[in-house]
Order: C-alpha cells, then sequence, then structure tokens
C-alpha cells in the first residue's frame, strides 16, 4: 500500500492530467448528433491507433538480438500503424458522403 | 525526453482535441479529421527520428517495413469497403488496437524490475489489451455472419463475472508477489483472451452498437495505461480522450436500447430472456400492394420515412432516395426519421443514407421528430420493427418496455415494409403492424421500393 501511496505523490502530475482529460474528453464529445455517431466513433477509433507511438519506443528501446521484443514490438507497429491509417481514412471516406444540398 | 520531442506531443495533443471538437460538427467534421490524423502522423514521426538513443539501423528499416505494411494494408481495407460493413471494420481496427497495447504489456513485463506499480499499469495493460482484441474479433465475425451462435445456458453471466474477478484476483496476486514469471503474463494474456470472447459471445445483434462503443472506449483506456507505463503523454491524453468519448457513446446507445451501464458490463446483457407477449390476440393484418402505397404516398401532404436495418441488409438506400426526391418533386414534404439504434453500430443509418446523397439536414432524431407523427399523413416503415414497436409504452410485461421508440403509431396512416412477419432481433411481436392505421406491404425492402417508385413515376 505504501508504495502505491508514494507513486502517486511521485506522480501528482500524472494524476492531475488524467481528471482533466477525462473533462476535456467529455466536454468535447457531449452534445455530438447522431447524425455523426459512427464517424466520430471512427475517427476516436483512428486516435486509439495512438498505442503505435509505445509500440515504436519498444522497438527503440530493443537490443538488436533481443528477437522476443522486436518481434512482438513489429507486430504491434504494425498492428497500431493499421488502426490509425485504416482509421482515419475510413472516416474522410465517410464524411465525403456528408453533403447538404443548396 | 528531449524538449523537443514534448513539445511535438503538445502540438499533437492540441491537434487531437480540435479535430475531436471539429468532428461533431456536419461543417467541420472533414478538417477536424484531418487536423487529427497530422497530429498523429506528428506524434509518430518525433518519436521515431527525435530521441538520444544508439538505434542500429537495422531497427529503423523493421519500424519502417512494419510502418509500410500496416498503412498498405490498413489504407487498402479502408477504401474497399461497403458502408454497410462500416461497423465490422471498425471492430476490427479497433481489435487490433487493443492487441498492440496487450503486445507492448508483453515485452515491457520481461523488462519489468518488480516495481509494483510498473506492474500493475503492465498487467492491466494486458488484460484490457487482450479483451478488446478478442471481444472485438467476435464482434467482428457476428457482425459479418461468421459467428451466429448466442449462447444461452444458466448462470452463463454469473460465471462470467466470476472468471473475470479471478482474472483481477490474479493479477493482484501477480503484482503483490511481484512475480516476474513471463509465462504468468502470458497466463494473463490468455485469460484476457478467453474472457473477451466469452463476454460477447451471448450478445444478440441488436445490442451490437453497445458493444462497439465499449469496445472502442477500452482500447483508448489500454492505450491511456499504456502511456502512464512508458510516461508517454500523447498517449496518455489520446488515450483517454477516447476512452471517455467511448463511454459517452456508449451511454448514449444504452438508453437508446434502454439498458444501464451496468447491465451492459455485468450481466442481463443477452438476446431474449423470453418470449413474451405472443398469446395476445393482436387481430388481423392488412396486406397492401405497391400500387396502393403509391397512391397513398403521391396524395399525403408529408410522408415520414422510418429506415431499419433492414433497408441496409437490402441495400436498399438508394432507391429509398430516389423515392424521397420524387416524391419531393410531386410536392410531398419528406423527411427520415432516425432512431439512435438504427442500424449495427451509433449513427450507422446516418451514413448510410448518405451514402446515397441524402441531404443530412432531413435525418431527423427521435427526440425531434416524435412529435411530428401525428400531424403526419403517411409513416412509411421500411425493415424496422422492434424501434417502432408500441408494446415499450404500453406493455410492462414486454422485454423492450420502456426504450424509447420513434411513436408512428400516432400518424394518420403507416405503410411497413417487412420481408415477412418474422419477429425483430428482440423476438417479440409488434401489434403495430396489427393496429387499424397499418397495411402491411411484404418484400425485400428493394424490391418493394423499387415498384413502390416504377408506381409513382406512372402517375
Amino acid at each position: 500500500m505504501n508504495e502505491w501511496i508514494v507513486f502517486i505523490s511521485n506522480n501528482l502530475e500524472i494524476t492531475y492530467i488524467i481528471i482533466l482529460s477525462i473533462f476535456v474528453g467529455v466536454e468535447v464529445i457531449k452534445n455530438i448528433p447522431a447524425v455523426l455517431h459512427t464517424p466520430l466513433m471512427s475517427g476516436a477509433n483512428a486516435l486509439s491507433g495512438v498505442v503505435v507511438v509505445g509500440a515504436i519506443m519498444v522497438m527503440l528501446n530493443s537490443d538488436p538480438q533481443n528477437y522476443f521484443a522486436l518481434t512482438l514490438g513489429f507486430i504491434a507497429v504494425v498492428l497500431g500503424i493499421l488502426n490509425v491509417v485504416g482509421g482515419f481514412a475510413v472516416t474522410g471516406r465517410m464524411l465525403k458522403m456528408f453533403k447538404k444540398k443548396s | 525526453m528531449s524538449i523537443s520531442l514534448s513539445l511535438i506531443y503538445l502540438v499533437s495533443i492540441i491537434a487531437f482535441i480540435i479535430g475531436l471538437k471539429k468532428l461533431g460538427h456536419p461543417a467541420t467534421a472533414k478538417n477536424g479529421n484531418i487536423i487529427a490524423a497530422s497530429g498523429m502522423g506528428l506524434a509518430i514521426a518525433g518519436t521515431i527520428f527525435i530521441h538520444d538513443l544508439q538505434v542500429p539501423r537495422s531497427i529503423y528499416i523493421l519500424i519502417g517495413l512494419a510502418i509500410l505494411i500496416g498503412s498498405i494494408i490498413g489504407g487498402l481495407m479502408a477504401i474497399k469497403v461497403k458502408m454497410t460493413k462500416m461497423p465490422e471494420l471498425v471492430s476490427l481496427f479497433n481489435g487490433f488496437g487493443g492487441a498492440s497495447a496487450a503486445l507492448i504489456g508483453l515485452v515491457e513485463f520481461s523488462k519489468d524490475g518488480g516495481d509494483k506499480m510498473i506492474t500493475t499499469t503492465i498487467v492491466s495493460g494486458i488484460i484490457i489489451g487482450a479483451i478488446t482484441f478478442s471481444g472485438s474479433m467476435i464482434a467482428w465475425g457476428k457482425l459479418n455472419g461468421s459467428i451466429k451462435s448466442v449462447i444461452k445456458i444458466p448462470y452463463y453471466n454469473t460465471a462470467n463475472n466470476l472468471f473475470l474477478v479471478g482474472i483481477v484476483a490474479f493479477a493482484f496476486f501477480m503484482v503483490t508477489a511481484g512475480a516476474n514469471n513471463e509465462v504468468l503474463a502470458f497466463a494473463l494474456l490468455a485469460a484476457g483472451l478467453i474472457y473477451g470472447i466469452l463476454f460477447v459471445l451471448p450478445i444478440g445483434g441488436a445490442d451490437m452498437p453497445v458493444v462497439i462503443s465499449l469496445l472502442n472506449s477500452l482500447t483508448g483506456i489500454a492505450a491511456a495505461i499504456t502511456g502512464v507505463l512508458l510516461s508517454n503523454m500523447v498517449m496518455l491524453i489520446g488515450g483517454i480522450l477516447v476512452g471517455s468519448a467511448g463511454i459517452i457513446l456508449t451511454i448514449a446507445m444504452c438508453k437508446g436500447m434502454n439498458r444501464t451501464l451496468g447491465a451492459v458490463i455485468f450481466g442481463t446483457f443477452s438476446a431474449t430472456d423470453s418470449i413474451a407477449g405472443t398469446n395476445k390476440t393482436l387481430g388481423t393484418i392488412k396486406k397492401t400492394n405497391p400500387s396502393d402505397s403509391a397512391i397513398m404516398l403521391n396524395y399525403a401532404t408529408n410522408v415520414i420515412i422510418v429506415p431499419g436495418y433492414g433497408l441496409a441488409v437490402a441495400q436498399a438506400q438508394h432507391i429509398i432516395h430516389e423515392l424521397e426526391e420524387l416524391l419531393t418533386k410531386k410536392g410531398v414534404d419528406v423527411k427520415y426519421a432516425i432512431h439512435p439504434v438504427a442500424g449495427r453500430m451509433p449513427g450507422h443509418m446516418n451514413v448510410l443514407l448518405a451514402e446515397s446523397n441524402v441531404d443530412y439536414s432531413l435525418l431527423l432524431e427521435m427526440d425531434d421528430i416524435n412529435a411530428q407523427f401525428k400531424n403526419t399523413d403517411v409513416v412509411l416503415v421500411v425493415g424496422a420493427n422492434d424501434v417502432v414497436n408500441p408494446a415499450a409504452h404500453n406493455d410492462p410485461s414486454s422485454p423492450i418496455y420502456g426504450m424509447p421508440i420513434l411513436e408512428v403509431e400516432n400518424a394518420k396512416h403507416i405503410i411497413v415494409n417487412k420481408r415477412t412477419m418474422n419477429a425483430g432481433y428482440a423476438g417479440i411481436e409488434n401489434e403495430l403492424f396489427y393496429n387499424d392505421k397499418t397495411v402491411m406491404l411484404f418484400g425485400d425492402a428493394k424490391a418493394a421500393l423499387t415498384s413502390l417508385v416504377s408506381e409513382l413515376k406512372n402517375m
């Protein structure tokens, strides 16, 4: 238990950031019209591909002889970037269809 | 971490927030997507090129190769997918994000020195990533029809919840015991994967919008946890943004289906418990044909179209737009009423209609249009069932009692297009079909609408 209290006091900033980000996320998303729910969701889904940054960090930090870390890192980068590129591309494709007639 | 990389991450985070904000308004959504994508590109490029590490060239080549492969596959999938298949694709991508987080957790576990807090983030990253991955894969399979089973075993939910408690207890043991055996990490991964399967497998088709939002939110949380682990702000904040956005959409979907979030996560979240209300005498139905329906529509002053998933299955979104244009040309006031859970993911119906060039200002949400039904001459229901079932209002024994519905029964005339008299996903009878004001136009949505359009053209 003690270690966790030490961790939190050492990482107060992170705790602040987490809580404030939750509020930002909620405020930004609420009141979005239902017409945009699908693009929003697929856009948010693309954003969650931000894990690819971590996957790249894992690969950069790996020993070139550590095949275990490199293999898993490689797969993680492929999957993460797939989520990012596919997610943003398909969101863009959907949004292109939303038109208002003049 | 160098100051320049930190600044780059800050710019990316601002781009994420502005991008998400702009995604929320029809006029700015396209720009929002581009801004968010640029922020992501910046964060990825910064991570690769700005650091003090001595990285051998071979690793750079591997990273480049991975990015190339992922981009090509992702891009191709995004270009090729049909709009009716959008929910499957989002599930699939979502699962990949979760898998990526779980793999990072596995690698970090092998480097972990036994610090309890770090181990906590690692094990939670592995569990949540694994659940998201396998859950999304099952959702994908169910949505594209390759997995059909809806399990109905007594105490299934209880067993499932106990399993989840077991996983958490196991993870807690790993943290407190300072376990650093990699076999345990793989066991945890396997347990997470199994739970994800068990969680999504019993869920019926109509509940899919809730599940997809929830899984989407979980991937965000997995990304945020990985961000804490690697002390990486862009992952942390990006992940939390997605997590909270997903939770809000999930709650919106729950309201649309009359469920609570707790019920979604911990049980009573399966297809029908019982088939209620079938023995009531509901009267008789009245059949109609395309030419009579065309006459009704032609002489109406206002018409509301209620599209359901049946329309999407029949690929009838283009022909319905043709019908709408034709009626508008004849001076009929035509609108669409969209139920929040019409389709297989939140807002899916809107995308399908947008694909066929329907003006989005004609698509009205449930709360805005419900008051208008009583002044409407004709309502045309195409492939929708449970979302227009009056039992949600007046039959407390019905499983959908309390669910918000489109109150089409208030309109003067109702035309319902369905393939057969089979019940909807909830498996219950719909007394709307037996209403005196209702006529049934049986047939595949596309075929029925096509003959309606040709009848109208001849008038």
